[in-house]
């Protein structure tokens, strides 16, 4: 079964050739490209579009390979044989199964998503790979080899916050998403809110891609900014032509909240606003 | 065919191994794609790049071995800066025609026509892809000129109808890394690397000792040792100007140095560190950031690096208004200061050979600021600084 896209999700040609790849050979897919740019969700939607199960591990700075496998909380069993409690007997009431552990439970295929995984440290990866690969890791509290009942499909999304090791990117298939351009984003809005006016769109599209491109912005806003400003434009009743004003002094969108959510960013604006106010006066 | 295409990708240093060739084999066997050679993009593309610096390589290799295209090396073309075309306008339009254009209404109609122009400039060289800037009116005289490499304005589609997805050189932007090319930088690097893993003391492992403990049920200390890429690393590039020469060499530097650390930023400046710096030299003109934001977001365990060759008018240090490029409002030199007050760990690697530095005033000015932590960018040169900075 071929991953097309689905109702909610726009999946380009190159994307749906990377995921189908990925599905096909059994290979994780990596996916990497700006925050907000559909990541995440394009696990959620490959998990919806092929009836499977998703299981998501989110990445932590903290987190560590191995607590996707499993972890044996020694402690409380420690604790437990001192208060002559009957679980200790049994090390498995200690053990509690990773992520990677229920995807490999599963007796239908589910989308195994590993969230930002470039949040760990810059050794996590390498320290999956032999569980990916193969697909089966070893207990050793209990002496038992897990394997998986079916391969899970495997979705990795990183924001290139850390470098990836050769050996882990050797096994994967890979995809950037490219910033969408207007006419991608154009059926993306369309996913969201489906027969929008035209013109408002057409003014909040010149509107995002312009401020994009203003320079020393610490955070360009993406296609989930879009989307909620877009949102908040719709309750408001905000009209294309106030939109289009081309007064400098308003300059900052209306509910710019939505789209610039760093401080220094709304500054920015505010400081150019003013400047442009200057120059016309 | 494929095996050419593998090799052609390995010698412009896109690092694709026997693995994933063979899972590119494995792909073309199954039914994923069908028949297009759009699909056979994709899917190589996919299988092949893993990093999205290295898909411009790639997109040319595509291009060059698919289509008998023309490879385009590296150096040969520029993105053109809009301020450069702004300036050739004048100089390809006489004032007729710039009437007409102003009658016509805007710079993008210019774009267009000076876009023409280039087009007919190109046939009329015969065969030649090259076309050569003015002479030393532009930093860029030096480059040869692709229009196809060139992209005006911001909307893509506009220039790109009949081009092929590959030759739309749509990551041209992303690749940062340039390929290593001297032995002697090569060396260089290793020495880099070791500065970034040295200093590994053994820390606590409380969860091994705990866990342990609990096991042995006595106390059972585990150490680890301290994770290596510790290091916080800002370089900040002289580009431009007397430096040209260097760049190349400082750039591979800082490409194949950028793993080792736990995270390196790099920023481009020019002769001396003003109130704006910038990432992307192509866009120097339109993205500048504030060095004062820089300065604020990175804490001062942050170790400095600069690399330039120190060498300009001393007024560019020491006046406000001494740039050559813009307006300063403070004298550069208050900058650097500000830098080495921030950051204790500081040095300034400078290309241009040890016995000629007392000759050149604003070398000596830079190195007094810098508190003398500057050194030559040799092998020796780079210890010391390295050294310097592990202090
Ligand atoms: N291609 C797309 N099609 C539909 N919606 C999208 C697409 N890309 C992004 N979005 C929207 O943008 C939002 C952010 O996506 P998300 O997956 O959280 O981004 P990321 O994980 O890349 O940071 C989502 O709510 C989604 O609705
Ligand atoms: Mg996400």
């Amino acid at each position: 079964m071929k991953f097309e896209g689905t109702k909610n999700y726009v999946a380009t040609e190159d994307l749906r050739v990377a995921v189908n790849a990925s599905i096909t050979l059994q290979r994780p897919l990596l996916i990497k490209g700006e925050p907000g740019t559909g990541k995440t969700v394009l696990a959620e939607e490959v998990a919806k579009a092929l009836d499977a199960e998703l299981i998501t591990w989110n990445i932590k700075s903290t987190t560590k390979a191995h607590q996707g496998l499993y972890e044996y909380d020694a402690v409380t069993r420690l604790r437990d044989s001192q208060l002559g409690d009957e679980r200790v007997k049994d090390i498995r009431n200690y053990i509690s199964k990773g992520k990677l552990w229920e995807s490999f439970e599963r007796d239908k295929r589910p989308v195994l998503l590993i969230d930002e995984i470039d949040k760990a440290d810059i050794e996590f990866p390498n320290d999956l790979l032999q569980e990916l690969d193969r697909m089966e890791f070893y207990v050793y509290e209990t002496n038992e080899t897990i394997k998986a009942r079916v391969r899970p499909i495997v979705i990795i999304t990183s924001n290139n916050e850390k470098e990836l090791p050769d050996a882990f990117l050797r096994r994967c298939f890979f995809h950037y998403i490219k910033f969408p351009d207007e006419d991608t984003m154009r059926a993306i809005i369309d996913v969201h809110f489906p027969g929008l006016k035209g013109k408002l769109v057409q003014e909040a599209l010149n509107i995002f891609y312009e401020i994009r491109e203003v320079p020393g912005l610490k955070k360009k806003p993406s296609t989930s900014e879009l989307i909620d400003w877009l949102k908040l434009l719709l309750s408001e009743d905000i009209s294309p032509e106030t939109l289009r004003e081309k007064d400098p002094s308003k300059l900052i969108p209306p509910l710019h909240g939505a789209l610039l959510k760093n401080e220094q960013d709304v500054h920015l604006f505010e400081r150019l606003a003013f400047l442009a106010r200057r120059e016309r006066n | 065919m494929f095996v050419h295409f593998f090799h052609e990708l390995k010698k412009a240093n896109v690092p694709v191994s026997l693995r994933e060739y063979l899972m590119l084999l494995e792909a073309m066997d199954s039914d994923i794609i069908e028949r297009r050679v759009e699909d056979f993009y994709y899917l190589s593309r996919a299988a092949l790049v893993k990093d999205e610096r290295n898909l411009d390589k790639f997109d040319q290799v595509f291009g060059h071995v698919f289509k008998g295209l023309d490879l385009i090396n590296e150096g040969q073309t520029a993105e053109i800066p809009e301020e450069w075309l702004r300036k050739l306008t004048e100089k390809f339009l006489n004032e007729e025609e710039k009437a007409q254009i102003e009658a016509l209404g805007g710079w993008e109609k210019i774009m267009e026509t000076l876009q023409k122009r280039l087009e007919e400039q190109k046939k009329r060289h015969e065969g030649g892809n090259k076309w050569i800037g003015t002479g030393g009116t532009s930093p860029f005289g030096a480059y040869g000129y692709n229009p196809e490499g060139v992209r005006i304005g911001q909307k893509e589609g506009r220039h790109g109808k009949a081009v092929k997805v590959w030759d739309k050189r749509e990551y041209k932007n992303l690749d940062d890394s340039v390929e290593l090319g001297t032995r002697n930088i090569k060396v260089a690097l290793r020495r880099l690397r070791k500065f970034a893993r040295e200093g590994a003391p053994t820390e606590l492992d409380l969860d091994d000792t705990i866990k342990s403990t609990a096991h042995h049920g006595y106390l059972d200390i585990k150490m680890v040792p301290e994770r290596r890429n510790k290091i916080n690393l800002l370089v900040f590039f002289d580009i431009g100007g007397s430096m040209d020469s260097h760049i190349k060499l400082c750039e591979e530097l800082f490409s194949a140095a950028r793993t080792e650390f736990k995270n390196m930023e790099y920023f481009y400046f020019h002769n001396c560190l003003y109130e704006g710096l910038w990432k992307d030299n192509r866009r120097r003109h339109n993205e500048k950031m504030q060095t004062w934001d820089v300065l604020h977001k990175f804490p001062a365990d942050y170790k400095v690096i600069f690399v330039g060759d120190a060498t300009m008018s001393p007024y560019e240090i020491t006046y406000a208004g001494g740039s050559v490029e813009h307006w300063n409002e403070e004298p550069g030199g208050l900058w650097l200061e500000r830098v080495a007050q921030i950051y204790e760990s500081c040095v300034w690697l400078n290309p241009v050979a040890e016995k000629h530095w007392e000759y050149t005033p604003s070398l000596q000015i830079i190195k007094q600021i810098i508190g003398d932590r500057m050194y030559p960018l040799t092998l020796e040169g780079l210890d010391k600084a390295m050294r310097e900075l592990s202090r």
